[in-house]
């Protein structure tokens, strides 16, 4: 056990954390040179396109250190977005230490701070490593405080390296050896294994990653998953290689897989505790069930898509269990599912992986949170809203709740302001401010969800030109002034398309969406009304003008094939249209309306 | 009957809309001659009836060709093809080209038709158009072309320009009437992508073309050309009776044609082909054809061949914007019942008028021709 060195990496997105990683797999020989690939951690197309990890990904590799002796590292990639903050926390729950990267030319940013404090709180050995040093606007002297000033120690605590260069990385791979601690544990003591991750595989159903703290696991042991109750047997156990390599033993201390047969990724939940059915171990602290904080009508785009649509969300449910979604029925849009997701980012993924993954094109409500309403007839019965439709009928109405975030916003100081304005615009309260540096400040505010849900994180990288980094968790749930603004189309309402929305800010949303569907809505041969409304009364409105001609002027011999191709095209896009009444509604514009400026 | 299409891709000019291929450099132009009657000679046979109902000079600008191109073109079309006297021989005119020299020298070759590129009878519109002549000269060439004997003309126009108002529109529109032009081509300004006018439009240099104007205009030109006698016998083209143009009608009615010169465009039948858009290019490929004749492409033309499905999309989308119109029995049977099905929305809204299972677009539907063929389109 001594010989082991579990560690995580955090970093901010860009940061380099992939580049670094991908560095100490070959400098370790983990991967051949020829089949290296950037991101190789990343194994989805979407995470490389994007360059963010979305998964976890575990990963072991053989070490010789300076002293000959061969060490075993397991390294645990970490989601790089505020949406999948739990699985993150569960990845440092595994470790004994973790390697901070920051970027020389960026410095400290708000997801590193808060997934630092994670890490600390969990005791781990932290290694600072200031990346991209090879950049000429790296400021290593700047960054380097910045480090200090946030966990102490001294300069010369400090790797400098370069994922670019390869500067550095035998460094890393020496500092994890000397100054993070062995894991402890006793493996003789009952078993207990931290999920921290779980993979579907089509041909072998839903491998569990773990991390032993006590305890012995063997193959074909009996085991059980403490939160969940449910029993299973070990088929096949082993250590996280570039691909998974089967063992008969794991023991405490040691990072690995277990394949029980389980068919369906929601069975495992991150962060249980795995045992053995005979002399059970105790739970291991921390478990949460994931709660969506973010949730969206999915609709597909012809009713009798319904069951492949159904048939696809299971599908991605097997390897997402964070998506939860049940049926529903809008009057605008027919059958469909309310589906729950982590965030907005996770929507997005869960949407294009839909139509990537099984060609369904689908429509997307506006997304909102989850509120809590109370009725005068019973005002302390909590009625769970978490579609617009749900609320109950004002004048049945007692109150609503909705729930609050407090967000972490760490910025240079000249644009201290803007943020101001943004937090102030958006109903938030400054609670902290706190300077990490004369330039760098950590201001802390306290804001509605529904708030962040949709243009929040757009906004504060262009007030802050990118040198804005934010981070969030739940707080609690508040009364607040609600009201259920409703859009109509020549006066037909389409619910797909109603919001909850704070009374003072009804009208100007309204205006926005209105100006916003003008623009998305293609021009019919009769005029369009566009108009927003909290009950009968209409609070804005726009009309879209009838399409007076659509012809090409000239169609001779040379143009006939390309008008043809044109027009093919602008059939394809037809059949993505939705009829409302005689109104024909673009797919896009479900999801585009959300993007006012 | 089959047509034939020369492409002469040379112009003094840039008109600011235009995106046909042409080049305002003659560099070539002497070469270019040569080419188009080898090209003649190497192709003649993409055209299985050698009868032509009808030769076309377009462009570009044919009106620079000289008389010596001029006669060798015509020497070796007769020696490939059977141009029979009824023959509709168009060339393609500007203003600024119509002298008295010219017209003499047309009138002595088979030429029996002339297409004048008038665009618009005021200074503003034509300069804001970039055209070549001005508006003396677009009211001066109709009727010199007429006292040299070319009774059968026909004149383009374009409405919808910025520049236009109703008032220019309709005198435009009467003066032809009155000069009796037994044949109008009248085009809607388009601002097609890569032309100098989406670049100004784009940078702010151009008001943008109103479509509310364009369709006003549009109403007055068929409302006029109806009241004096002119079919409305395709979107843009207008004809006294007997006088549609065999040239373009071809296209509509899915006839064979030839096409040759850089850029032209060929249709058998089940492809079509479409030479390369560039003088220096086209006279390379062309040379190489001449030493090599076993290769059938050097880079000359791109091809297309056409599935049923696209067979039929250009059935709609052809027959739809023409008098005649189109029926089922014209259509391959797996479209029959989808175009049946399609359609009668519109014959509801009165957009399309259904006489003995013949469907022909109302004055309405005219205005909307795109929209109703790309929804009665079939897609897979």
């Amino acid at each position: 056990m001594k010989h082991i060195r579990n560690f995580c990496v955090i970093a901010h997105i860009d940061h380099g954390k992939s580049t670094l990683s991908d560095r100490l797999l070959q400098t370790t020989n983990t991967v051949a040179d020829r089949d290296m690939k950037e991101q190789t951690l990343d194994d989805m197309d979407l995470e490389r396109e994007r360059g963010i990890t979305i998964k976890s990904h575990a990963v072991q590799m053989n070490y010789k250190h300076t002293d000959g002796v061969e060490y075993v590292f397991n390294l645990i990639d970490t989601p790089g977005h505020v949406d999948f903050s739990y699985e993150v926390s569960r990845s440092i729950a595994a470790c004994e230490g973790a390697l901070l990267i920051v970027d020389a030319t960026q410095g400290i940013q708000a997801q590193t701070i808060s997934n630092l404090f994670l890490a600390l709180e969990h005791d781990l050995e932290i290694i600072p490593v200031l990346n991209k040093i090879d950049m000429v606007s790296a400021m290593v002297e700047k960054v380097s405080d910045q480090v200090i000033d946030l966990i102490g120690g001294s300069s010369d605590d400090i790797v400098l390296a370069s994922g670019k260069t390869g500067e550095g990385v035998l460094d890393i791979l020496a500092a994890i050896v000397d100054r993070i601690p062995p894991p402890k544990g006793d493996p003789e003591a009952p078993l207990q294994a931290l999920v921290f991750d779980s993979i579907f595989n089509p041909f072998r159903g839903v491998i569990a990653n773990i991390r032993l703290l006590n305890g012995t696991l063997r193959k074909g042991d009996k085991v059980k998953f403490i939160a969940t109750g449910a029993e299973y047997s070990a088929d096949e156990i082993g250590v996280l290689k570039m691909d998974n390599q089967p063992e008969k033993v794991l023991s405490a201390g040691n990072v690995g897989y277990i394949i029980t047969g389980i068919k369906q990724s929601k069975e495992i939940k991150v962060g249980d505790t795995l045992t053995l059915t005979e002399n059970p171990g105790e739970m291991i602290h921390g478990f949460e069930e994931v709660k969506p904080m973010v949730f969206a009508g999915i609709f597909p785009l012809d009713n009798d898509d319904f069951e492949d649509l159904r048939d696809s969300l299971e599908k991605l449910q097997l390897n997402d269990a964070s998506l939860v979604f049940e049926p529903e029925s809008s009057a605008a849009l027919g059958f469909g599912f309310r589906c729950g997701f982590l965030g907005m980012l996770h929507l997005d993924i869960i949407q294009e992986r839909l139509s990537r993954e099984f060609n369904q094109d689908v429509i997307t409500t506006i997304p909102n949170v989850s509120y809590y309403a109370y009725t005068k007839r019973d005002p302390d019965e909590l009625v769970m809203v978490r579609n617009p439709t749900e609320l109950p009928d004002p004048t049945r109405l007692d109150r609503v709740e909705e729930p609050y975030i407090s967000a972490q916003i760490i910025t240079d100081v000249e644009y201290i302001g803007g943020i101001m304005n943004l937090c102030i615009e958006k109903r938030g309260m400054l609670t902290k401010q706190h300077y990490l540096s004369p330039e760098r400040v950590e201001m802390n505010f306290e804001l509605p969800l529904a708030e962040i849900v949709f243009d929040f994180y757009d906004r504060l990288k262009s007030i802050s030109r990118g040198y804005a980094s934010f981070d969030y968790q739940p707080l609690d749930y508040r009364e607040s002034d609600l009201v259920k603004m409703d859009i109509k189309l020549n006066g037909e309402n389409v619910d797909a398309l109603s919001a909850l929305v704070h009374r003072s800010k009804a009208e100007s949303f309204g205006r926005k969406i209105c100006k916003k569907l003008k623009e998305l809505l293609p021009r019919q041969q009769f005029m369009i009304a566009v108009q927003a409304a909290i009950g009968a009364k209409i609070i804005a409105r726009e009309s879209l003008s009838a399409l007076r001609k659509d012809v090409t002027a000239k169609c001779y011999g040379g143009d006939i094939s390309r008008k043809r191709k044109l027009l093919e095209k602008q059939k394809k896009g037809k059949k993505k249209m939705r009829q409302f009444g005689k109104i024909e509604v673009p797919q896009r514009a479900f999801l585009d309306v959300l993007k006012l400026d | 009957m089959s047509g034939l299409y020369l492409h002469i891709p040379f112009c003094k000019q840039a008109c600011h809309y235009c995106d046909f291929h042409f080049s305002t450099s003659m560099k070539y132009k002497g070469e270019m001659t040569q080419a188009i009657v080898q090209e003649l000679i190497l192709r003649k046979d993409y055209l299985e009836d050698k009868h032509l109902s009808s030769v076309y000079f377009g462009g570009g600008t044919p009106s620079l060709l000289d008389e010596e191109e001029l006669n060798t073109l015509f020497e070796t079309i007769k020696a490939c093809f059977v141009l029979g006297a009824d023959a509709e021989i168009t060339l393609e005119a500007n203003p600024d080209d119509i002298t008295e020299e010219n017209l003499a020298r047309w009138q002595a070759s088979p030429i029996n038709r002339l297409s004048i590129g008038i665009q618009s009878f005021a200074d503003e519109d034509l300069t804001y158009m970039n055209r070549a002549h001005n508006a003396v000269e677009a009211r001066r060439c109709i009727a010199m072309a007429q006292s040299f004997g070319f009774k059968n003309l026909t004149v383009d126009l374009i409405y919808g320009t910025p520049t236009m108002s109703d008032v220019t529109w309709e005198n435009n529109v009467r003066t032809l009437i009155d000069a009796g032009v037994p044949h109008l081509s009248c085009y809607a300004l388009t601002v097609e992508p890569k032309t100098a006018l989406a670049y100004q439009i784009k940078t702010g240099k151009s008001r943008e073309v109103e479509e509310e104007q364009a369709a006003r205009q549009f109403e007055i030109l068929m409302r006029w050309l109806e009241d004096a006698g002119y079919e409305h016998y395709e979107i843009s083209n207008f004809a006294l009776p007997g006088h549609r143009a065999v040239h373009n009608s071809n296209y509509w009615l899915a006839s064979h044609y030839l096409g040759v010169g850089p850029s032209a465009h060929s249709f058998n039948g089940h492809s079509r082909q479409w030479n390369i858009a560039n003088n220096a290019k086209y006279l390379k490929s062309i040379a190489a054809l001449k030493e090599n004749e076993e290769e059938a492409t050097v880079g000359l033309y791109e091809i297309e061949n056409l599935s049923p499905a696209d067979q039929y999309n250009e059935y709609i989308l052809t027959g739809l914007r023409t008098s005649w119109g189109v029926t089922t029995d014209k259509m391959a049977a797996p479209f029959k019942a989808y175009f049946i099905e399609g359609i009668h929305q519109f014959v509801d809204k009165g957009l399309v008028f259904e006489e003995k299972s013949v469907f022909v677009l109302t004055k309405e539907g005219r205005l909307l021709a795109d929209r109703i063929a790309s929804d009665l389109f079939f897609s897979n």
